[in-house]
């Protein structure tokens, strides 16, 4: 047990500092009013859906949760049901055979439900693009509120997002 | 020395590792698979292509480990009905991949008796009709139907007091989308069915799309997790067709980048091993050294995975004496870290009452199941393509094959340890040996109908791409595979007389790609 305390002293606080919201990233100007998303932004509870990625964007979720981004540390946490989720976290173009569950998905959100979608392949429908097995971008299937590309995106991106989603246009994290 | 396989005459393959093909009938690919079956080799991996461009028709094709190198047989199936001979019984990997090849090419693999041992699909759910194919030629590949009704069943197991538990496709946590279907007896597992297939996005018939040098981007993203060993061994097709090699300097910086793909996979997975088995700590402690494990690279090679770093020809980094004395120094601090974890990792009795015993994989049904990579290494198979000879430029760092006996989550960790430190130690002797060489060569003009192969063991395990050029210097056909194919059957049996709630943690433990084997 002391080597396991010794180690947690020894690593300190290695938690670094959010990135401000980017409202080049928004898709759908202000759905929400500001007292709604002040809420949010205090206690976001996100649902991801892997619609069909190459599974490089999971590995930069994961990321999130260690301790450099530490994104619980911002009052954000990702929940295991639909119904608990202000936020649904898409990746991957939505493959044909994740199209339902997709879509079920989002429906089982309460509203107001935010859309985040990350990732070249979320946000055009990457180099996969459309096929018979493919729909493409996330925005061929459900409405989305913010994209965030990159191939994948890093954590630091794929936060800005969040924040995004939960800011009233042009204001800063609060 | 080319493998002796009684009536047949097998053809040497151009290109950077041991292999040959050979154009077989029905008895042919039989007693072919028996032959090498019987002296230890394995089914790698089996797809059916539709060249009715050339006027071929439809073939299948299985791709053989024997000890001697890679021997691809080749089938052509002329009439749909007739089908190919059933491997299953031969190799019991090939039931999925032989159902794969049923849904996008319609050749069923048909047994001795002319039936076919399980007509469900594998790949096909609801995106398109049951009597269209997609990977013929004559599909588009923007064709759209409207969804189709997906009816799938499940063997049912009956008893008193059993009960199923449908999970997924999508699941709690951010995981890929797959189906599991659990049949118990209060907690106790007895049987657990998977349903893969969810994330098929159509990558074998958009490659085909595709000129050959730009291609290997696809080929980098059929499971993200592992690019660089799909762009290695993408690269390392595309070169044998050309007839072109690498300079060593290249060679060794693959393989520079192919060793830090397993450290910074297998250290987040050792954090996510800890965290399955109810030490968060470990999780905070693993995905720290990974933070700054992927953040070296995207300062050294510029991209925290390593995508696209490698290309057709060479590698698209260098490696500057400054940097060499920054990752040497990064090695040795990781080693120190992840060394002291360790011990505490051994010391918890918490975790190792988690570990030990659970999700065990017998060596002789991982053997008979085919199983590879790590997942195979853990159950006592010592199988790993970079100790296979011709492996350049493995055959002279000499790695050093990780190999333990009880096929249980402990074992897999264990594993995973000590191939980190391997994989250290790998990557110490490319930054002192590094030799001189140019990054990249052109290549030559690919000639129309040539095939290559490539074989690289990732972390997971043994990723091939067999690739054909068309006429044009674009992909006629290529088939990649991951090693996931081989080892999802098999944690349907590691988890047999578990319970539930170990299931993550044995799932965890293979950490298996869906993407992967869905396509």
């Amino acid at each position: 047990m002391h080597k396991l305390l010794r180690q947690i002293v020894k690593t300190g606080i290695r938690t670094e500092a959010a990135p401000q919201p980017d409202d080049s990233l928004r898709q759908i100007a202000g759905r929400l009013n500001d007292e709604v998303l002040r809420l949010l932004g205090r206690a976001l509870a996100i649902r991801h859906v892997d619609a069909g990625s190459c599974n490089g964007c999971e590995l930069e979720i994961h990321a999130l949760a260690n301790p450099y981004y530490n994104i619980e540390g911002l009052g954000i946490r990702f929940v295991a049901s639909p119904r608990h989720a202000d936020l649904l976290l898409v990746t991957g173009p939505v493959s044909r055979n994740m199209e339902e569950a997709l879509r079920r998905t989002y429906e089982a959100m309460p509203e107001p439900k935010l859309v985040l979608a990350i990732g070249d392949c979320g946000c055009t429908g990457g180099i996969f693009g459309e096929s018979y097995a493919s729909c493409g971008r996330v925005a061929n299937v459900i409405p989305v509120d913010v994209a965030v590309p990159g191939c994948p995106p890093t954590p630091a991106a794929i936060m800005q997002g969040v924040l995004t989603a939960v800011q009233a246009p042009g204001q800063g994290f609060r | 020395m080319t493998p002796a396989i009684p009536g047949l005459r097998l053809e040497p393959l151009a290109g950077a590792i041991p292999a040959w093909r050979v154009a077989v009938d029905a008895q042919g690919w039989l007693r072919a698979c028996e032959a090498v079956a019987a002296r230890g080799g394995r089914l790698a991996a089996l797809w059916g292509s539709d060249t009715a461009d050339g006027g071929a028709g439809t073939y299948v094709r299985a791709l053989l480990v024997s000890h001697e190198g890679l021997i691809c047989l080749e089938l052509r199936v002329s009439e749909p009905d007739a089908g190919f001979p059933d491997l299953s019984d031969i190799f019991a990997c090939a039931g999925r991949m032989q159902r794969g090849v049923y849904d996008l090419c319609g050749v069923r693999a048909l047994a001795r008796s002319g039936e076919t041992a399980d007509p469900r699909p594998w790949l096909r759910h609801g995106a398109w009709p049951r009597d269209v194919f997609p990977l013929r030629t004559e599909v588009p590949a923007a064709s759209r139907w409207p969804a189709q009704p997906d009816e799938y069943r499940f063997v049912a197991v009956e008893g008193d007091g059993v009960h199923e538990i449908p999970v997924g496709p999508v699941h709690a946590g951010t995981i890929e989308p797959g189906h599991f279907r659990f049949s118990v007896v209060g907690e106790r597992v007895l049987r657990l069915e998977e349903r893969l297939g969810y994330k098929h996005k159509g990558i074998e018939k958009r490659f085909q799309q595709m000129p050959l040098a730009e291609a290997i981007r696809l080929a980098g993203r059929v499971s993200g997790d592992s690019t660089v060993a799909y762009a290695w061994a993408y690269a390392m097709a595309l070169e044998s067709i050309c007839g072109s090699q690498p300079s060593a300097r290249a060679l060794y910086l693959r393989a520079l980048l192919l060793e830090r793909e397993r450290i910074a996979n297998h250290l987040g997975d050792l954090g996510y091993l800890g965290n399955d088995g109810g030490l968060a700590f470990g999780l905070a402690q693993f995905s720290r050294l990974k933070e700054d494990f992927v953040r070296a690279n995207a300062r050294l090679f510029g991209h925290r995975y390593l995508m696209d770093r490698i290309v057709p020809g060479g590698v698209a980094v260098d490696m500057p004496p400054a940097a060499i004395a920054t990752l040497l120094d990064e090695a040795d601090r990781l080693e120190l870290e992840v060394r002291s974890l360790r011990a505490i990792y051994d010391d918890h009795a918490g975790l190792q009452d988690r570990f030990v015993t659970c999700g065990r994989l017998a060596p002789d049904t991982a053997a008979r199941l085919g199983v590879v990579g790590l997942a195979a290494r853990a159950s006592g198979i010592a199988i790993d393509a970079r100790a296979h000879p011709g492996h350049a430029p493995y055959t002279e760092l000499q790695p050093r094959v990780v190999t333990e006996r009880a096929g249980d989550v402990a074992a897999r960790v264990t594993a995973r340890f000590e191939e980190l430190f391997e994989s250290l130690r790998l990557e110490r002797r490319i930054l002192r040996h590094l030799p001189a060489g140019e990054l990249c060569a052109p290549l030559a003009a690919a000639s129309e109908g040539g095939f290559g192969l490539g074989w690289i063991e990732g972390w997971r395990g043994e990723v091939f791409v067999a690739l054909e050029a068309g006429a044009g210097g674009e992909v006629r056909r290529c088939h990649p595979h991951d090693p996931s194919w081989q080892n999802w059957p098999a944690l349907e049996h590691a988890i047999l007389g578990n319970i539930v709630p170990d299931f993550p943690l044995i799932n965890k433990s293979f950490n298996l790609s869906y993407a992967g084997q869905d396509l």
